[in-house]
């Protein structure tokens, strides 16, 4: 008889924990999944996979306005967001089966319950039926985060919502405020605005999405605030007061002018926090550092039977980062590890407005404050025949590279398609491709993909549609 | 129709040519198989079979140059025939231009069997070091060879990671390695081809890629000069048997008692021969080679012996096969000729260790009874892969062939 029920116990079945669990099951794991929700996480369920859903939607109620140049006539009076809402609900649902699907297509078992850890290979677990306990050899904890609550602002996911909240909510708020200008704050802005809400964007650091390139916030700001969203960039807010017409908070700008900003509803969006409490991990001595569980090479914790990855642990906090930590450590405790953790400078991040973004490594910013002696090109969409020929010919491709080497650094892309698009340019620095080889590529025409093409050859000195 | 002569690979590690000597001179008509002039290669010296049939119409290359395989080293055609075209085409001209296939093919389909399989072989290995775009700059810019390098990307292909902490090539001031005619005070370039190339970087690939640990044994020789002397009695003088047969007979009977030594490391496995297969380094004034004893432990002194003289022989003629020096799954060095009493010695890959040898010498050595005796010592170091090899694993495996060569006999105990 084997020494412990399973060779793997799961904790989480997002992102991080059924793709782990995949892998596992891949590579001859016995594994169980562990799931106190729905399978598929806050991606699957409050997050990526609902938000793309309305997001798409969003795109299409917008387009009206192309139709109407058009000569169509269209009435919108019928319009109804509890049929929007619905539809991303279906899409959350059919998001959940198939992961639910994988894992049984994988013979991987699925246990609706909670788990505390109570040794390092024992959980606890809490289910309709009672509590009981398995055993395993090693254990994943994927178990994710919650919207990041501040003080004063705490949810009610009724006038203060989370971006859970936002997602449950059936019936469109007349005006909204938002705080902050990360993506999920500028993604729900972008959707919001497309469906008539009045969005106000209020962000304490001087621009939106502070984390990507300069010039890229800037793209998207002045996109944005054409659609109609108004941005209150370098502005704290506070003193938030609810009453049966909305909500009212004091907003102060950097110079210290003080005012009152109204709406009906307010969304807060000002990170996430990992859900690291309740899993019995101080009791098994588990470093956390800030709610984050401390991990070394293969994502293990201080416990070595013990493996933490994903929003638990302080890497970006992104589904894709979940998924390809848990392949790491999975792959490592099957005997078949080779990297040790994922590089951070090969992360791509994805913004959903329309522009869009998509970008990973370092920005020019961050490259000169490391002192690196940098080359930069940004090419325009305007200069891309596509993009022109479906008037989305608003955006840049950026190529962050070393001077001297060539080597790619950093790519970020605004505009239409921006998303998908990033990804040649992390292929390439993935690869170790240069620019040269990229701009040496023969790329289709008309395509958007052009632009990087024309990037890269901005790099070497000799973009055409300049 | 007049086409190029091309450099082909002559042995499975060939890279580049030294015309030794042409054969035939301008005008000369040529058939299959002809030779048409000697090269040395990487290890030997080996005749260059012509695959293709006309009359030499240029020489490109005189003997003493050098030519990367591919190179044009001259023109085959028809009597009388224009050649100005093809004799001022680059070198390395494009391969589809049809002169360049046809006598490509051709060289594909030549009988000469070794040949041919040297060429696949090659064609095979000279795939060129694998490496990411970027990794080829920076090897470019700090001036290191790729080839000496270990991949860790994908498919063992070199990228930037690699290079870290690789030492620059580029000599501050080019110096021969080997400058013993050196009088003029002034420094001396020497080519480095063929031979000394394959040896450089083979070792070098070896010392920094395995990593050595060494063993040192000394060795009471008396019993086996005897066992010589008395089996040499036996025999016709001319066929005596020399010293090194039996090192490795015994060598091979250790080998065969302690097998994970006679393996190789390959990355994700370590592969345990099946046979073992002996090679002996032999000076050749200008390198050295291995020829190799196959399957040592199933043969007697004496056959080894015998296969040993005409192996050397043929080393020192430069015309040994690839077949006869290459895949040695344990080396030999022996250096007591020189009067060196100990030394280390590069594990010579795909083996995972190798013997050095130092002189026999008598030595006061302390005897059983603590008396003082004198001794014919020899000492012995065995360079292991820890990889494939730990200590204790060397540690048997040396002590093992300790026992051998003091006490003989132990080989049929």
């Amino acid at each position: 008889m084997a020494e412990f029920d399973y060779d793997l116990a799961i904790i989480g079945a997002g992102p991080g924990g059924y793709v782990s669990a995949i892998r596992a099951s891949q590579l001859g794991l016995k594994t169980v999944v562990i799931e106190k929700d729905k399978p598929g996480g806050v991606c699957g369920n409050w997050g990526c996979i609902p938000s793309k859903s309305l997001l798409s939607m969003a795109e299409t109620f917008h387009s009206i306005k192309s139709l109407e140049a058009m000569g169509v006539k269209v009435d919108k009076t019928s319009f109804d967001y509890q049929k929007v809402h619905a539809r991303s609900r279906a899409a959350s649902d059919r998001s959940g089966k198939g992961v639910a699907g994988l894992l049984k297509r994988n013979k991987i078992e699925l246990l609706s319950a909670t788990a505390t850890l109570t040794s390092p290979h024992e959980l606890q677990l809490t289910t309709a039926e009672g509590k009981r306990t398995v055993t395993s050899k090693n254990i994943l904890i994927a178990s994710g985060s919650s919207p990041r609550v501040i003080p004063g602002f705490e949810f009610d996911e009724q006038q203060v919502l989370s971006s859970t909240g936002i997602l449950a909510m059936d019936k469109l708020p007349e005006s909204l405020v938002i705080l902050g200008a990360g993506a999920i704050g500028m993604e729900l802005a972008y959707i919001m605005n497309a469906f008539g809400v009045k969005v106000s964007v209020v962000e304490m650091l001087d621009r939106v999405l502070p984390l990507e390139d300069a010039d890229i916030s800037k793209v998207v700001e002045s996109e944005l605030k054409k659609q109609g969203i108004t941005f209150l960039t370098s502005t704290k807010a506070s003193d938030l007061k609810k009453s049966k017409a909305g909500i009212s908070l004091q907003i102060e700008t950097k110079s210290g002018q003080k005012s009152k900003l109204e709406a009906e509803k307010i969304l807060v969006a000002v990170g996430r926090s990992p859900n690291s409490a309740n899993l019995g991990l101080e009791k098994l001595g588990i470093a956390i550092e800030k709610g984050f569980v401390v991990t070394g090479d293969y994502y293990q914790t201080s416990v070595k039977s013990v493996f933490a990855i994903g929003d638990l642990i302080a890497s970006p906090l992104l589904a894709h980062v979940a998924s390809k930590e848990g392949e790491i450590a999975v792959e490592y405790i099957a005997g078949h590890g080779h990297e040790k953790r994922l590089d951070p400078s090969l992360i791509p991040g994805a913004v959903y407005t329309e522009p869009g973004v998509g970008s990973f490594g370092l920005t020019e910013a961050k490259a000169l404050e490391q002192k690196l002696d940098i080359s930069v090109y940004s090419f325009p969409y305007q200069g891309i025949g596509k993009a022109n020929a479906i008037e989305k010919a608003v955006g840049l491709v950026k190529i962050v590279c070393d001077k001297k080497t060539h080597e790619i650094l950093g790519g970020h892309v605004v505009g239409y398609s921006a998303t998908e698009m990033i990804h040649e340019i992390l292929l390439a620095r993935k690869a170790e491709l240069l620019p040269e080889d990229i701009a040496s590529m023969v790329h289709a025409h008309p395509t958007i993909s052009e632009g990087i093409m024309e990037a890269m050859r901005g790099i070497e000195g000799w973009a055409i549609h300049v | 129709m007049a086409e190029k002569i091309q450099m082909i690979a002559l042995s499975p590690t060939m890279e580049e040519g030294t015309i030794v000597k042409w054969n035939l001179k301008v005008g000369d008509s040529v058939k299959t198989g002809d030779v048409l002039c000697e090269v040395e290669t990487d290890k030997a010296t080996m005749e260059y079979e012509s695959s293709q049939e006309g009359t030499i119409l240029k020489i490109v290359l005189d003997q003493g140059s050098t030519a990367k395989v591919g190179d044009m080293i001259g023109i085959i055609g028809a009597k009388g025939e224009d050649i100005s075209a093809i004799a001022s085409s680059p070198a390395e001209a494009s391969p589809a231009a049809s002169s360049d296939a046809k006598s490509a093919s051709k060289a594909n389909e030549t009988p000469a069997s070794t040949v041919q399989a040297s060429n696949q072989d090659s064609n095979h290995a000279s795939g060129s070091t694998k490496a990411s775009p970027l990794a080829r700059k920076l090897a470019a810019d700090r001036g290191i060879d790729l080839t000496n390098v270990s991949g860790t990307g994908p498919d063992g292909r070199v990228i930037k990671r690699d290079l870290e902490g690789q030492a620059s090539g580029k000599p501050a001031g080019q110096s021969p390695s080997a400058s013993t005619v050196v009088s003029s005070g002034q420094d001396q370039k020497i080519q480095v081809t063929g031979k000394r190339a394959v040896i450089a970087k083979r070792l070098a690939e070896s010392l920094f890629t395995a990593p050595h640990f060494f063993l040192t044994s000394s060795v009471a020789m008396d019993n086996l000069i005897a066992t010589r002397n008395l089996l040499n009695k036996q025999v016709d003088p001319k066929s005596k048997v020399g010293f090194n047969a039996f090192i490795i007979k015994l060598a091979a009977e250790a080998l065969k008692r302690h097998a994970a030594v006679n393996a190789s490391w390959q990355g994700d496995h370590i592969l345990q021969f099946g046979s073992i297969d002996i090679g002996l380094a032999v000076d050749l004034g200008n390198g050295l080679i291995t020829p190799i004893v196959r399957n040592a432990a199933n043969k007697g002194v004496y056959q080894i012996d015998q296969e040993l003289k005409v192996l050397i022989e043929k080393a020192g003629a430069g015309t040994l096969k690839p077949d006869e020096y290459s895949g040695a799954t344990f080396t030999i060095s022996n250096l007591g000729s020189f009067g060196v009493e100990e030394f280390t010695a590069i594990i010579n890959p795909p083996g995972s260790a190798i013997l050095a040898l130092g002189e026999v010498k008598k030595t006061p050595v302390v005897g059983e009874n603590d008396q003082i005796v004198v001794a014919s010592i020899m000492k012995m170091t065995v360079s292991c892969d820890h990889r494939v090899i730990d200590g204790a694993l060397g540690g048997r495996f040396i002590a093992e062939l300790k026992a051998l060569l003091e006490q003989p006999a132990r080989a049929i105990f």
